[in-house]
């Protein structure tokens, strides 16, 4: 499974604007930050890719701060930088939950929100939490840098809108108001990918509630009506009976279908419950 | 390719893409390091960038340039916790044994069970001794105070 590392090529942009331009005129690159999830694609030879690019020297892309009010935090932040960070803390307290449910330390010192995103599975521990904060993902190519609402950035199953000269940069999180509610159920604590995933942020504050899912359909979901039920005051069950209809959950090594809507329904409870 | 092994400066050729655990087990010739799953489930391949454990199974070789690599080796037998674990029968078959010891080296002198119990989730014990291995870590801290 290692015979083939010679015919890979590695590059490696000293900065930002390197790196773009080597997407640019080198492309396609398939960009590596902490390798997580890419060398474990690799290591078992289900990814094909030969050329890469290293991005886990551009310091820059390192940094949490605010921005116009909003959270502004780089693609290479680990999991442990956003678990560590005062500012997420006290303003996106669900992402320092999901965070520090992604596998174990050695992970979490290495796994970046940018590689989170960029993976795009529908089990990425921090996806419905940046679904259901009305994140940004910022994606920059040689030409400029475009902000695209993290909802309408997966197009299927793990596909994005990014193109291949573009690379995802960091990701924005207005303020939030209301309380926030995150809670994955797995097989395991620590080391295990969800059977499903749910942030939620509460309507406490006038404005309806937002809730997303992941590992419930191709890719992660915010729930319209099921949101737009609850600011209704439907009542729970029925509330339920909609968020069924919002999501598409299928059988898989990870668990059953069936074992997924009936945990979704229970989460979604769990949450509105919470709320009081 | 320059980085630090175990308190050395070296000097190492191989592949940028090669993973750190053969470039540690191949090139370097420290086989303390083991290969469990090749897929960061299990942790028997932990070792230390700049004090911090990582899967070396997942760390491409270009990404260690100019850090601080600590294998097991560089405890060079002497560690409390190395100590703990021959005398609290923390380790059985022993594969998982180094990447044990390093993760626990990182959680720093005596943490808290909770704190060992996060800091070695990633660390999988197929034998499953996890109580022994929590007794070793929690044991090491005084072990080192009475006989250093």
């Amino acid at each position: 499974m290692l015979g083939s590392v010679a015919n890979r090529q590695l590059f490696e942009p000293r900065t930002v604007r390197d790196a773009l331009r080597m997407l640019d005129q080198e492309g396609p690159l398939v960009p590596m930050a902490g390798c997580t999830d890419l060398y474990v694609s690799l290591n078992f030879g289900t990814l094909k890719a030969t050329r890469f690019l290293n991005l886990w020297g551009l310091d820059e892309l390192r940094s949490i701060g605010l921005r116009d009010g909003r959270l502004s935090i780089g693609a290479l932040c680990t999991y442990t930088e956003i678990i560590r960070s005062r500012l997420v803390q006290a303003r996106v307290p669900m992402l320092v939950s999901a965070a520090r449910e992604v596998g174990g330390v050695q992970i979490q010192n290495r796994g970046t929100i940018g590689g989170n995103i960029g993976n795009a599975s529908p089990a990425g521990d921090t996806l419905p939490v940046l679904a259901a904060a009305d994140a940004v993902v910022l994606a920059a190519s040689a030409g400029g840098t475009r902000r695209i609402p993290f909802v309408e950035f997966y197009t299927g199953y793990r596909q994005s809108i990014l193109a291949p000269d573009e690379l995802i940069i960091g990701a924005e999180i207005p303020a939030i108001r209301g309380r926030q509610w995150f809670r994955k159920v797995g097989t395991r604590a620590a080391q295990a990918i969800s059977k499903v995933v749910m942030a939620a942020v509460d309507g406490s504050s006038g404005e309806p509630p937002r809730i997303a899912v992941g590992s419930v359909g191709p890719t992660v979901v915010r729930l319209p009506s099921t949101e737009a039920a609850l600011a209704a005051r439907t009542p729970i069950a029925e509330a339920q009976r909609i968020l069924l209809d919002e999501i598409a959950p299928i059988d898989d090594v990870r668990s059953t279908a069936e074992y997924r809507r009936r945990v979704a329904a229970n989460l979604l409870a769990a949450f509105w419950k919470s709320r009081r | 390719m320059q980085f630090t092994l175990n308190g050395k400066r070296v000097r190492v050729e191989a592949h940028p893409m090669a993973r750190l655990l053969d470039v540690v087990r191949e090139s370097c010739g420290l086989t303390g390091t083991k290969e469990g799953c090749g897929e960061g489930e299990c942790g028997a391949c932990t070792v230390l960038i700049d004090r911090v454990p990582v899967n070396a199974c997942l760390v491409p070789f270009a990404q260690v340039a100019g850090s601080h690599v600590t294998t097991i080796e560089g405890l060079r037998g002497k560690h409390p916790l190395q100590r703990a674990f021959v005398e609290f029968g923390g380790a059985q078959c022993g594969i998982c044994t180094p990447g044990m010891i390093l993760a626990a080296v990182a959680l720093g002198p005596r943490p808290s069970k909770d704190a060992i119990k996060a800091g070695l989730a990633g660390n999988i014990c197929r034998c499953t001794g996890y109580s022994a291995i929590y007794r070793s870590v929690q044991r090491a801290g005084a072990y080192a105070r009475v006989r250093r």
